[in-house]
Order: C-alpha cells, then sequence, then structure tokens
C-alpha cells in the first residue's frame, strides 16, 4: 500500500488545513508578523464574497478553516461569518491578540459548537511578550484568557511563536497553560512579512534548537505544534509527531483578505500565488488547476542536500524560510541542525527576496492602537501564528 | 456512545454521525465534528465497508457486502476494531 504521506505529496483534492486571513487590518504591529498587517486593503472580500468562499468549503468538504489576519474580530462582520461557517458543516478556528474577546463574548462562544479560540502570546512575561508584540498586548491577551476560562470555553489555544527570547520560558507556557485550561501550540518564526526584518534578531539559536527539540520530545504529546519543526528531526533518532512534510500547494495553502491563494501562510509573495477565488471557477479551480501547484506537487528533489544521512527525516525543511533568506528552495534549511543553513547563508548576497506585500501601519512602530473600524482606518489583530498544520490534531 | 465495550465483529455498526467522510485518491478523510480529529482511511475498499456499516446487520456481513477477499477479512477486522476505538464508528441498534 502506497504510504499516506506519498498521498499528499501528490495533493489532494482539496485542502485539509485552510487558513484563511480576513482583513490585513490589525491594531498591533507585531515585529515578526508573517502578512505584515496593519492597514486594512481596500480590496478586502465583501461579507458576501466570503460567504461563497465559505459555500464553497462546503462542497469541497473542507471540514475546518484556520481564520486569522490582520486581526479578524475587528471585522464588523466577523461574527456573522464565523455563525454562517458552522452553520455551513466549516468548523472555525480563529487566532486572536484578544482584543475583542469580552466576558460576553467569550460567553457566546462557549455556547457555540465547532468554534475554537487562539489567542497568540509570545512571552511568559509582559517584558518578553509586549517586545514582539508591543506595548499592553500581554495584560490584553491575559484578559482574553480570563474571559474565556471564567465562562467556562475549554481547550482554547495559546499559541506561540518560539524566538530566541522565549524558548527559555517553555515550561512557563505550559503552566500558564494548565492554569487556563487551555492547550499550548508553539511553532516556529518564519522569515516572512516582517519577520524577514527580525528574523536574524529572533530566531533560536543552535543550542535552543536542541533545547527545543529535546523539551518537545519530552513534552510533545501534549503539545501542538503545527507540524512546524520537522527541520529539527535530523537532531536524533525519534521523529516528532507529526506529518514531517511541506504541505504547501499540498494539503496546505492561504487564502488572504483580497481573495489572493498562496501556497501556505508563510509564503506571501508573487512567487507562491496561485490565483484568487475571484477568478472563474473560484478556490476550487485554482487549487486543483494552478500552475504553481501542479509543480508543488511533483517531487521535488533535495539538491545539495540529498547526500546528507538527516535528508530523509528534515525533507529539507522550510520552503518559506528558505525562500525568504536567499537560499534555493532545493537548498538547506536556514535554521538547518547540521549547520548547513548558516554555512549557505553566509555566501547569500544582495538579491535575497524581498517580501512583495505590505500592509504595515505607516510611521509607526510596535504600537497598538485604539481600536475602531471604517475605512480608511485599519485596524487590529495579530500575527496569527502558524496554521498550516497538515496533520495537527490528526492521528494518521 | 459506549466505546468500553471492545469491537465486536458480529454487531451491528454504523459511521459515528458526527464523522463525514471525504472521498481522496487513497481513500478518504474522516473528519468528527465533534472531537476536530481527523483520520484517514487508507484504502477505497475500507471505505466502502464503512459506508457498507449502516446497511448490514453486523460488521461481518459488511466486509461480504463490499466484497472484501476472504484472506484480507481478518485485517479489515482489525482496521474496524481500530476505527471503532477512535470513535469513528460506533456501535448501533441495541440501546
Amino acid at each position: 500500500m502506497t504510504k499516506l504521506t506519498e498521498h499528499f505529496q501528490h495533493g489532494l483534492d482539496a485542502p485539509i488545513c485552510l487558513t484563511w486571513e480576513l482583513t490585513y487590518a490589525c491594531n498591533l504591529s507585531c515585529v515578526h508578523c508573517l502578512s505584515s498587517s496593519g492597514r486594512r486593503d481596500p480590496r478586502e472580500l465583501s461579507t458576501e464574497e466570503c460567504k461563497a468562499v465559505i459555500d464553497e468549503m462546503q462542497r469541497l468538504q473542507v471540514f475546518y478553516v484556520n481564520i486569522g489576519g490582520g486581526e479578524p474580530t475587528i471585522r464588523p462582520d466577523f461574527w456573522e461569518l464565523v455563525e454562517y461557517a458552522v452553520r455551513h458543516q466549516v468548523g472555525v478556528k480563529f487566532s486572536t491578540n484578544g482584543v475583542r474577546i469580552t466576558p460576553e463574548r467569550a460567553r457566546w462562544l462557549a455556547g457555540t459548537d465547532y468554534v475554537d479560540v487562539q489567542l497568540s502570546l509570545d512571552g511568559a512575561t509582559a517584558e518578553v511578550n509586549d517586545h514582539v508584540r508591543g506595548p499592553g498586548s500581554f495584560e490584553t491577551t491575559m484578559r482574553a484568557m480570563e474571559n474565556l476560562r471564567d465562562a467556562g470555553f475549554r481547550d482554547f489555544k495559546i499559541s506561540v511563536v518560539m524566538t530566541r527570547h522565549n524558548v527559555g520560558q517553555l515550561d512557563d507556557f505550559k503552566r500558564i497553560a494548565n492554569t487556563y485550561g487551555a492547550q499550548l501550540r508553539i511553532t516556529r518564526l518564519r522569515p516572512s512579512g516582517r519577520g524577514a526584518d527580525t528574523w536574524d534578531e529572533l530566531h533560536p539559536t543552535a543550542d535552543q534548537q536542541l533545547r527545543l527539540y529535546e523539551w518537545l520530545l519530552d513534552n510533545g504529546d501534549n503539545v501542538l505544534t503545527g507540524d512546524s519543526f520537522f527541520h529539527l528531526n535530523a537532531l536524533g533518532s525519534t521523529p516528532l509527531p507529526g506529518l514531517n512534510l511541506c504541505g504547501a500547494g499540498r494539503v496546505v495553502c492561504l487564502i488572504d483578505p483580497i481573495g489572493d491563494v498562496y501556497a501556505c501562510p508563510f509564503a506571501i509573495h508573487d512567487e507562491f500565488l496561485a490565483g484568487n477565488v475571484r477568478d472563474e471557477g473560484g478556490f476550487t479551480s485554482v487549487w486543483r488547476t494552478s500552475e504553481l501547484f501542479a509543480r508543488l506537487r511533483t517531487p521535488q528533489t533535495g539538491g545539495a542536500c540529498t547526500s546528507c544521512s538527516a535528508y530523509d527525516s528534515c525533507q529539507g525543511g522550510c520552503m518559506a524560510a528558505k525562500f525568504f533568506t536567499g537560499l534555493p528552495l532545493d537548498g538547506p534549511d536556514p535554521e538547518c541542525v547540521k549547520g548547513n543553513g548558516e554555512r549557505a547563508l553566509a555566501l547569500v548576497g544582495a538579491e535575497k527576496p524581498k517580501p512583495d506585500k505590505d500592509h504595515s501601519h505607516r510611521g509607526r512602530k510596535r504600537v497598538p492602537v485604539a481600536i475602531s473600524w471604517g475605512p480608511p482606518a485599519p485596524d487590529q489583530l495579530p500575527d496569527r501564528a502558524c496554521d498550516t498544520s497538515p496533520l495537527a490534531g490528526f492521528r494518521p | 456512545m459506549s466505546t468500553s465495550r471492545r469491537f465486536e465483529p458480529g454487531r451491528p455498526y454504523r459511521l459515528r454521525s458526527s464523522v463525514a467522510l471525504r472521498p481522496e485518491p487513497f481513500g478518504a478523510l474522516a473528519y468528527d465534528f465533534t472531537t476536530r480529529k481527523l483520520s484517514f482511511l487508507k484504502t477505497q475498499l475500507l471505505v466502502d465497508v464503512v459506508r457498507e456499516l449502516e446497511n448490514q446487520p453486523d460488521a461481518h456481513s459488511a466486509l461480504s457486502a463490499a466484497n472484501v477477499p476472504e484472506h484480507e477479512r481478518a485485517r479489515y477486522l482489525d482496521a474496524l476494531a481500530g476505527l471503532e476505538s477512535a470513535g469513528t464508528i460506533e456501535a448501533r441498534g441495541e440501546a
């Protein structure tokens, strides 16, 4: 029998894990935001267009969607869209910085089936969190967690992007999750979006990667990872739980706020743009007939990595991480645990590709603003950490 | 909803009501809307067996109805037992 992962490599009839960013508007300006969010894009899909996308997901049996942004909850029609999705057999997990999770809203969420909430937190202390996510953001998220807990919402997710400053707080994050009856999720920092500018100073060191790997071996059964650390598998003989395969365009993709479909949430760049849901044939046609996705579903070569003893376990790592650090897609991951990434990075010249979409707030750095909605002022939310996990919570 | 009882191929089963199957080239995805767990039916024949369960008086009959070859039956019963313990299928009929 063909192994399941081989079927995945050739692509599925519809994605398993679909991330949908509803708006580029955000109240925060996280320094590692994958989508360079901040200002609303005037071409944003309308409520009716969003509902049409949901109808399509229902037809395709995309059983659930990871909604993010930007801060999705600042769309005035956000709760309406959530209700519409769950009524149409499309479960929702949405990522938020918590700014709109009031006690009333938390009670509504606790009473709604098929909705899960993921709060972004990048430090177990305000000092570490706010350095990345902006002043006051720690307090906002903690208050949202209190509201969810008090409303009886169990097992919401706390999602942490692992950085140089918070790897040492892993046990603290676990403790926070336990305190709130939540589940911890940790994901990998990518050099995408504004992360391209901060990756050098934020990505974990080699020593920290080893600690992270060991911590995951000890705790991984109770921690979600979005399957994002498979490049660490080369550190030992025990593979981390998960699919351990780049799912971009195969089982994963991203729909952005204006309907553009990208191969994965970490690859918002023309190079990885497959089409738009407004095109004839809609999302279904993009997923099934785009040339880009067809190419991603052909066997990938390992290039210089093929001869490495660890290639079978790391599969060359993350496509987006390579792209945005200027490494060839068939070369080593920039965080290759064998050190090949660092050596390759030293040879990268000035031709490194830059993120080509920017919705950042103009003239402002890491300063949260008051929340309001309406053109032209964009609004809130955060980076959703990763949502790409082809296998989050799945059992093969 | 009892999962304490072991899988017994002489009893009637069905796809759990909260589970939906999505056809795929290899077989099907099975998604449980309640537990939010995704699992995989790795052959088309297993999909046929699972779909037959609710039409048949017991699991053995579902295997026959799906034309599972004799020498494969033990394997498919094991697969059904696994699906039962994972909550993808459930006993039906009796209280």
